[in-house]
């Protein structure tokens, strides 16, 4: 027990000495290389940002940001950059007034992504209650553990590497005022193109970065990140090894989610497929079907493969035993608390309160979870008699995953149909996975998450209706999908979705399999047995339904 | 005196707790249980796949009774308990050796 101690107490030691070191010398080393990086238009599509102005300075109040500057374009009457010059001579007081009015477009824009922000950190909260609604009570503190762990683990290594690792070439935001400290992006030549592969600012969000809109970024896509690192935790549940879960929530979080989402949304080589070879405006993933929820679901397919199903899962002649959910209300609470964190996911994502399309992007968003939830339930009660109420909720959020990549860019009846679609190919995924390839998922995370998000950016590259997206990832015009013309975009959206498979998946394995040679993936079939709560995690969920001695 | 023990279907306790209270029966004790009989548990569907509940949850009462009651409680619990389907639970009677009231230490039919 003392060794035990001992070595704990020696690890914490080691990890808080590496941030130390990490957050004073990371971000003085990356201050020393300012390269010009990419500074096409970041994740959502703000308006791009006004001509070239030196070096950018980080704001640490935001005092400074929001000039009359965004105002140009605002609105269809809103000034433009000439009459600007032309008028504000002779009106020193209306150019005063603008700077205002910019100030509060920028403020507008930040209050609606900081609060989107902590609606889908609520979704903690969702994802929680719906793997330990579908785990056994012995698991339950295990469970939730693995849940409140990875935001906190999360939150460290995304600050400590992750951020920058994502974020540190995007060039910031103009919609949020800037941000324009970020613009360091490592990149190759290749075919005489450049590819970005990560960014090289902002790690430990040091004095250069020390900047309101960035500040803003960092919250906004952490909890994005969080809700991909949460997902394996579910397909994994009942029998992961906590010390090997808290390592992949570094690695996860620091390296796995952010390159990837780099690649789509810090300026990085997906989303210049438009830019460099004129496929559509590049993968375009508005709040992350891919970046988020596939990254989310083939990690938690690889993890659960490499972790083999639990005891009793399967039986000799291959097939499958049902391990009921303790806890199903547990489970429908948690599903309809990720509905209405979805309203921070989704909307949220356009990072700006300004840009009115938010009501078309939650309205979408509405109806693709009713969709796949009444799909999900129709598919059962076809084929096993009865609604089964676990299948519903997983048609509920096998809807929100689809519509995450395409809810900015489709028409209502559009998000109907993705979401008829994903409830179905939610039940469908399941039983494959449980009986043809026996991989066992207790919360059918893969479904939900790989699956659909997988479904979720093609039906953006089929059904993008040319309404919504000018200027996105930097090319002009609309986002356009296949059925509406423009099949390039299409294949851009395969491209995004293969890549994300091949690298989630290998960085998964690696990861892993190193995991399991150092400390090992697995508990052991006794602790299995008696349950995760005791050994693993040292508190029982329900100690009360347990006989047991108590004191007046 | 007789110890009377009857599994019945948990639905089922307050009419027979009705039941008994009024056939005279002063003190019972009632437990959650599992179980099965002739029926063998019965089977679930979660997720598309089938399972077996072997144990069905059912009440336990045991209350200790002058031999004298014991046929009006036993019709009583019948009449109370019984729903007709299968399941329904069953009654056992036991000859009771002694009771002992904790509190005062009086024995026999006193303590009842």
């Amino acid at each position: 027990m003392k060794s035990h101690l001992r070595k704990w107490t020696k690890w914490m030691l080691c990890l808080a000495a590496l941030m130390l070191v990490a957050g004073t010398i990371l971000p003085a080393m990356a201050a020393d290389e300012p390269k010009p990086g990419d500074n096409a238009a970041s994740a959502a599509a703000a308006p791009a940002a006004p001509a070239a102005a030196p070096a950018p300075v980080p704001d640490p109040t935001g005092a400074n940001s929001g000039t009359i500057s965004d105002t140009i374009g605002a609105a269809v009457n809103a000034p433009t950059d000439n009459d600007i010059k032309m008028y504000g001579k002779s009106e020193p007081l209306a150019l005063k007034l603008g700077a205002v009015i910019g100030h509060n477009r920028v403020a507008i824009n930040m209050v609606w992504t900081l609060v989107c922000g902590f609606l889908v950190m609520y979704m903690q909260v969702g994802f929680a209650m719906v793997e330990t609604g579908f785990t056994r009570a012995k698991n339950a503190s295990h469970t939730m553990a693995m849940n409140i762990m990875i935001y906190i683990v999360g939150i460290l290594a995304y600050w400590l590497i992750g951020f920058a690792l994502q974020m540190g070439g995007g060039g910031g935001n103009a919609g949020l005022g800037g941000g324009g400290v970020l613009n360091g992006e490592f990149v190759v030549k290749l075919f005489g193109k450049d590819f970005g592969l990560f960014g090289t600012k902002g790690f430990c969000l040091g004095e250069n970065v020390y900047d309101t809109a960035v500040f803003t970024l960092f919250l906004f896509n952490m909890v994005f990140m969080d809700t991909a690192a949460t997902i394996p935790t579910g397909a994994m549940a009942e029998r992961w090894k906590f010390s090997a879960f808290m390592v992949y929530g570094f690695a996860m979080a620091g390296i796995i989610y952010p390159l990837y989402a780099n690649w789509v949304w810090g300026g990085g080589w997906l989303s210049q497929l438009g830019n460099n070879f004129g496929l559509g405006h590049g993968h375009v993933d508005f709040a992350g079907s891919s970046v988020v929820h596939m990254t989310g679901g083939v990690c938690a397919l690889v993890g659960a493969w490499v972790l083999g199903p639990r005891l009793g899962k399967y039986n000799n002649d291959g097939t499958a035993n049902a391990i009921p959910g303790h806890h199903i209300p547990m489970a429908v609470v948690g599903t309809l608390i990720l509905a209405f964190g979805w309203f921070g996911f989704n909307p949220g994502s356009t990072l700006a309160g300004t840009d009115l399309r938010i009501a078309v992007v939650a309205v979408n968003t509405m109806l693709a979870s009713a969709a796949g939830g009444l799909s999900g339930a129709i598919y059962m009660w076809i084929k096993y008699g009865k609604p089964d109420l676990s299948m519903s909720c997983n048609g509920l959020l096998a809807g929100l995953v689809a519509i995450t990549a395409p809810c900015a860019f489709v028409t209502a009846p559009a998000a109907v149909l993705i979401g008829l679609v994903a409830g179905a190919l939610c039940c469908f995924s399941v039983f494959f996975l449980d009986r043809k390839i026996r991989v066992d998922d207790p919360v059918g995370a893969v479904a939900v998450h790989g699956a659909n998000g997988a479904w979720g950016v093609l039906a953006l590259g089929l059904f993008a209706d040319g309404k919504y997206g000018d200027g996105f990832n930097g090319v002009k015009g609309t986002v356009t999908g296949l059925l509406y013309g423009d099949a390039s975009q299409f294949f851009a959206q395969v491209i995004g979705m293969v890549t994300n498979i091949v690298f989630v998946a290998i960085a998964s394995f690696i990861t892993f399999k190193i995991i399991d040679l150092i400390i090992g993936m697995r508990v052991s079939e006794e602790v299995e047995m008696v349950g995760l709560d005791q050994h693993e995690v040292a508190v029982e969920a329900y100690p009360d339904f347990n006989t047991r001695k108590t004191s007046l | 005196m007789k110890k009377i023990e009857a599994i019945i279907k948990p639905f089922k306790l307050d009419e027979v707790k009705k039941a008994l209270t009024e056939a005279g029966v002063t003190g019972m004790t009632v437990s959650e249980v599992k179980g099965f009989g002739r029926q063998k548990g019965h089977s679930e569907v979660y997720r598309g796949a089938e399972y077996v509940v072997d144990f069905i949850p059912k009440i336990k009462i045991e209350a200790a009774v002058n031999a004298e009651l014991v046929p009006a409680v036993v019709e009583r619990i019948l009449t109370a308990a019984r729903t007709g389907k299968i399941g329904d639970g069953k009654i056992f009677v036991f000859d009771l050796e002694e009771v002992i009231r904790i509190r005062t230490g009086e024995r026999g039919k006193e303590a009842l």
